[in-house]
């Protein structure tokens, strides 16, 4: 394959191209549209004929750059008429390709209009706003209608659907255990060893006891626990109640009068609200197992003293305190991830967007309501 | 049918063909040929292997024996590079167009050019905006993003990436399935007229019998996993096997025969 190449002369007031080669993508003619774009400009308005008789073969790209270089130059009347006008020796073969490229050199939108960089910066501040606000809206106003619906169920029990919510009760809360509390044994474990390495410092080590009981009890088993929660069956709502909303089958189930508020989202809020407490449980437990091992090995605090100083020290009310959180912290958890899920629409691609969406929305509200507890309980005085 | 003259040359030839999924098996020995500058209908009951076919022929599923060549090539035993020519060569349409949903129609089209070839900006957008009015897209559908265009216009898109590196064989899945009358019938002169002027040899996987009478040179009949009958529309449907009668005289398939069975020459570029 001979690569594309042109020759110009110039006689009298015509311009000529004799072209050659192939004139295709394949054969380079990206090299040779450079040039004959220059020359185009150079020659604009004025008469132009392209002799095709030394070519090989051409594309269709082949064929545009061509007309392209054609109606640049000529006097637009005359080609309106003709689509090979000012062609010479035109194959048989090419003439099909050329008149079907002269027939498509419109102009099209290829890239989308931006604007300059401070305008951009302004509407994307303004629709991140716009947006926060729209979804803060939105999640309330699915609280709402996940609560009328409970109290429908309340009143007509008949309508809770028990098969659905046990199996998101051992999806999300059975099924969870193990990570969970291996999570918080090595928490727990942690938490002593830094306490004992500080505290050692006072000879106070016998107190790391109160910093595991209070740390694990009061924040860490049941944070943790609803952080874990949040990134493991929260995202999984949305992905699967989003992809039910992509393949139309939340259309389908409203269509056939099952409101998918009951059947999809108060299984998973109250799954998730009863499951959350138990696995905060589990959590602290094993948080209390993995700081007892650890000070026993690390500081020699046997077992029994431990588990004395605790009972001791470590009132009943810490624990209440962490574990009456799980309940609220599942509920967001449940909501948000089935909110984003069911405001999927269009593409798969939203449907990954939502996920992550419903993961960080999920964690910013769990620490922003323990906060909210932390100012509470200390406004008791508990 | 067609306006081109037919090289009586095998683009696609197929010997012995048996693909399976477990248990299953889905072609057993098959044969089949697909000329130069033909369009090659092929047809079948559910579950009788076309997609399968297709995915088979452009490598995407490996078959457990026979040979496929294309242009010639034995296209199960190419290294990388010869591979990805042979790649550059057929465009492929899937059935909802399969566009990427993260670009722009006119990245989509741009995409393979970028890909397989060093070209400059000017010249890449200056081919997809061709690409993009020649599959009879609107001006401005270039910068819409896949998500914002019906079926229709989805596979018009599609079909102007299969275009994008001036293919010669294009393999269309079912091209016209979901589309309106008019929109099916619009397709149809599309692939005509493309096939036309690119000279093109279409692979076209379908189950509309209207485009298959309006648009196809020759039928290809999928059944017992086998290519059944093939063979220009006329002889194919005088076939005996049961489901190409029922297939073929059943109230819709006499319908679509009767109606356009007198069709002929250049149609209008774009309806």
């Amino acid at each position: 394959m001979v690569s594309a190449a042109f020759t110009t002369e110039q006689d009298s007031n015509l311009w000529r191209i004799a072209v050659s080669g192939a004139w295709t993508l394949e054969a380079g003619l990206n090299r040779v549209d450079m040039e004959l774009r220059h020359f185009a400009d150079k020659i604009m308005g004025q008469k132009l004929e392209i002799d095709l008789s030394g070519l090989e073969s051409l594309d269709t790209a082949g064929a545009m750059a061509l007309q392209r270089t054609m109606r640049s130059c000529s006097i637009r009347d005359e080609i309106a008429a003709e689509p090979l006008f000012g062609f010479a020796g035109v194959s048989d073969r090419h003439a099909k390709l050329l008149a079907e490229a002269r027939n498509h050199l419109l102009p099209c939108d290829i890239e989308i209009a931006e604007q300059g960089a401070f305008i951009q910066m302004l509407e994307r501040l303004g629709r991140g706003a716009g947006a926060i606000l729209h979804d803060t809206l939105s999640i309330l106003a699915f609280v709402g209608e996940v609560m009328a619906g409970m109290w429908r169920i309340v009143r007509d029990p008949k309508r809770f659907r028990v098969t659905p919510t046990i199996h998101h009760m051992e999806e999300a809360g059975l099924n969870s255990t193990m990570i969970v509390g291996l999570m918080s044994f090595l928490i727990g474990a942690v938490v002593a060893f830094m306490g004992i390495k500080v505290l050692r410092q006072f000879g106070a080590e016998i107190f790391t006891v109160e910093m595991i009981g209070i740390t694990v009890l009061r924040e860490f088993g049941v944070l943790l626990t609803a952080i874990l929660i949040a990134g493991r069956s929260g995202s999984a709502f949305t992905a699967s109640i989003g992809s039910m909303k992509l393949r139309e089958e939340i259309d389908a189930m409203k269509a056939m009068g099952i409101d998918p508020l009951e059947a999809l989202v108060i299984p998973r809020t109250i799954a998730m609200v009863t499951m959350m407490p138990v696995l905060a449980f589990i959590a602290a437990m094993l948080g209390l197992i993995g700081g007892a091992l650890v000070a026993w090995t690390a500081a020699g605090i046997s077992p029994n003293l431990f588990m004395a100083r605790t009972q001791d020290v470590i009132v009943l009310q810490n624990f209440f305190v962490g574990i009456v959180k799980a309940p609220f912290f599942a509920f967001f958890i449940s909501i948000i991830g089935c909110y984003q899920g069911m405001s999927v629409e269009a593409s798969a691609e939203e449907l990954g967007r939502r996920t992550t969406m419903s993961v960080v929305q999920s964690l910013f509200v769990v620490i922003f309501l323990d906060a909210l507890f932390a100012i509470f309980f200390l406004e008791l005085g508990i | 049918m067609s306006a081109v003259t037919q090289i009586d040359e095998d683009v696609i030839e197929i010997r012995g063909l048996v693909t399976g999924f477990g248990d299953v098996l889905i072609h057993d020995d098959l044969d089949l040929s697909v000329k130069r500058g033909e369009v090659l209908g092929v047809v079948g009951g559910s579950g009788t292997g076309k997609s399968v076919l297709l995915k088979t022929i452009i490598g995407l599923i490996r078959p457990r024996a026979g040979s496929i060549k294309i242009f010639g090539q034995n296209a199960l035993s190419l290294n990388e590079t010869e591979q990805r020519l042979l790649d550059r060569r057929y465009g492929v349409l899937f059935q909802d167009g399969a566009l990427f949903s993260s670009m722009t129609v006119a990245q989509n089209i741009m995409a393979p050019l970028r890909e397989h070839l060093d070209i400059s900006d000017a010249l890449a957008s200056e081919i997809a905006a061709m690409k993009i009015t020649m599959s009879g897209l609107s001006l401005d559908a270039g910068t819409k993003y896949p998500s914002e265009l019906s079926g229709g216009m989805r596979k018009r898109a599609g079909l102007a990436r299969a275009l994008a590196m001036d293919p010669e064989i294009v393999f269309l899945d079912e091209p016209t399935a979901g589309l309106d009358p008019i929109g099916a019938a619009r397709f149809d002169d599309l692939i005509l007229s493309l096939k036309d002027s690119l000279g093109l040899t279409v692979f076209m996987v379908t189950h509309d019998l209207d485009s298959l009478n309006r648009i196809t040179d020759r039928v290809a009949v999928l059944a017992d996993k086998k290519v059944s009958a093939i063979g220009p529309l006329e002889a194919v449907r005088n076939a005996s096997h049961p489901w190409i009668h029922e297939y073929f005289s059943g109230v819709r398939g006499r319908a679509a025969l009767a109606s356009t069975v007198q069709q002929s020459g250049e149609r209008p570029l774009m309806a």
